[in-house]
């Protein structure tokens, strides 16, 4: 059973047709990273996988059940969009963490607003919250950060900051952990240690997707590569497949320019 | 003249100016965020008229305000006039709404995307993103514009003397015209520093509460 199937998204902004007919699936555990050149594509395809946008045409399945389906999107109700996206989790290109909540409380936020919704809230608060807590931390811990749970933001670095959003991300126990060029924003020297995180997660077979401009790191990291032209997947394999035997000329162009 | 008496008349002229400064502040605030909505309301028509009252209003002078809202009823439409008091407080709210609400609208829509996107991706709901993401920053980024749009009202509510209210200004300047002594405007001075010092004091107090983020 997929732990992800996409099939045939379509995605158009006024004119603009930014994926067209988009299909893959991935496995419970697997790896995927997206490469491609700007403009491809990538971001939006992320988007749709988390409900920032709403395929024109599509389907998305999590573990064989159908979560998004363009014949009868009209009838999507803002609480099964908000349900569904609990399968995904997001990690942006610019963290977009919490300004006015530290480390911990980023992290904990959206774990104590859902645990409200939970029907033994009110009779088991403390220990519900008390695990939240712990559970928060230890994440904290895993991303190599224990020493600032009680940082605000901004007295964090860009990669410290990145590593409290995967630990954000990964509190809510998404199936799938998605990545939108974790790294972009980051000094040079402050990529290593977010990459090492996500490392870590991959050795711990999380399932992600991961779109990326580090090619040495997604030829480390993943399971599969998928290229991306022009809003099409235009080639996909192992990372061996992509990177040492390309086949399509588009791609062969598209690593080419990277490392001149 | 003797300084008391000139200073209990200056306390009753400034009950008069505070009056009016606190009234306008209870309602143009609360009015200022509906009409700061309104600005942004994505039904186009809505947002062109708010928009378009707003910038009517902040670009025309509040003393020009005051004399249409006090004689114009009387002049325009041959109602009885409405008395002086409620026409400088229908005036007042009038343009300082619309001066807050730019302040909300700027403050809002400084807010990047992705805090709201973020939030949505965490499961939250609209409700939870507005009031446990957005609001304290929006209350952080709108703390200084509105401390000084907030003190600018405290000296703005000598205009209303246009319209022949007896707010502290008002009170000082007669006595030249009476009295031929010039001492009580300077005094008048004081009230207004001692004032707009303290509200002063109270927003840095605030802005200091707010500094332990940054956004
Ligand atoms: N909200 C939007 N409205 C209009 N056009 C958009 C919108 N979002 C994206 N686009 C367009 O869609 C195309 C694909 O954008 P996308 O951000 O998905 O590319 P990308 O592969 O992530 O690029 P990059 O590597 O630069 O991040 C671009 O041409 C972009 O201008
Ligand atoms: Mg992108």
């Amino acid at each position: 059973m997929p732990a992800l199937e996409v099939k045939n998204i379509n995605k158009s902004f006024g004119n603009i047709s930014v994926l067209k007919d988009i299909s893959f699936s991935m496995e419970q555990g697997e790896v995927i990273s997206i490469i491609g050149s700007s403009g491809s594509g990538k971001t939006t395809l992320l988007r749709c996988l988390n409900f920032l946008e709403t395929p024109d045409v599509g389907q998305i399945f999590v573990e064989d059940k159908c979560i998004f389906n363009s014949e009868d999107k009209k009838s999507l109700k803002d609480s099964q969009i908000r349900k569904n996206r609990l399968h995904f989790g997001l990690v942006f290109q610019s963290f977009n963490l919490f300004p006015q909540y530290t480390a911990k409380q980023n992290v904990m936020l959206a774990c104590e607003l859902l645990a409200k919704e939970r029907p033994d809230y009110k009779a088991n608060k403390k220990q519900i919250l008390t695990e939240i807590e712990q559970n928060a931390e230890e994440l904290l811990k895993r991303v190599g950060l224990s020493e600032r749970m009680d940082n605000y933001p901004h007295q964090l670095s860009g990669g410290q900051q990145q590593r409290v959003a995967i630990a954000r991300a990964l509190a809510l126990k998404p199936d799938i952990l998605c990545f939108d060029e974790p790294t972009s924003a980051l000094d040079p020297e402050l990529t290593g240690e977010v990459l090492k995180v996500i490392k870590s997660l991959a050795d711990e077979k999380t399932t992600m997707v991961i779109v990326t401009h580090e090619m040495d790191f997604a030829k480390e990291v993943s399971d599969r590569v998928l290229f991306m032209d022009d809003g099409l997947i235009l080639e996909q394999g192992t990372p061996q497949e992509v990177f040492e035997n390309t086949r399509e000329e588009r791609t062969k162009q598209f690593l080419k320019k990277l490392t001149d | 003249m003797s300084f008391i008496s000139v200073t209990q008349r200056l306390f009753s002229g400034f009950a008069i100016s505070f009056q009016l400064f606190f009234g306008t502040l209870l309602l143009a605030l609360p009015l200022g965020l509906l009409i700061s909505f309104g600005s942004m309301s994505r039904f186009k028509p809505l947002r062109w008229l708010v928009r378009t009252f707003v910038w009517i209003i902040r670009g025309t002078p509040l003393m020009l305000q005051l004399i249409i809202v006090f004689y114009g009823p009387g002049l325009l439409f041959e109602m009885t006039g409405i008395g002086r008091m409620q026409a400088a407080y229908i005036a007042f709210i009038i343009n300082y709404s619309a001066y807050f609400s730019e302040i909300y609208r700027g403050g809002i829509e400084g807010i990047p995307r992705g805090q709201y996107e973020a939030g949505q991706v965490l499961g939250m709901t609209r409700n939870q993103i507005f009031f446990k993401v957005v609001l304290l920053q929006v209350v952080k980024r709108i703390v200084p514009p509105m401390s000084n749009e907030i003190i600018t009202l405290v000296k703005d509510t000598s205009l209303a003397r246009i319209i022949a209210i007896q707010e502290i200004t008002m009170v000082a300047q007669n006595y030249i015209a009476d009295k031929g002594i010039i001492w009580p405007l300077f005094y008048s001075g004081a009230f207004y520093l001692i004032f707009c010092g303290i509200l002063t004091i109270l927003f840095h107090f605030i802005e200091k509460k707010l500094d332990y983020f940054r956004v």
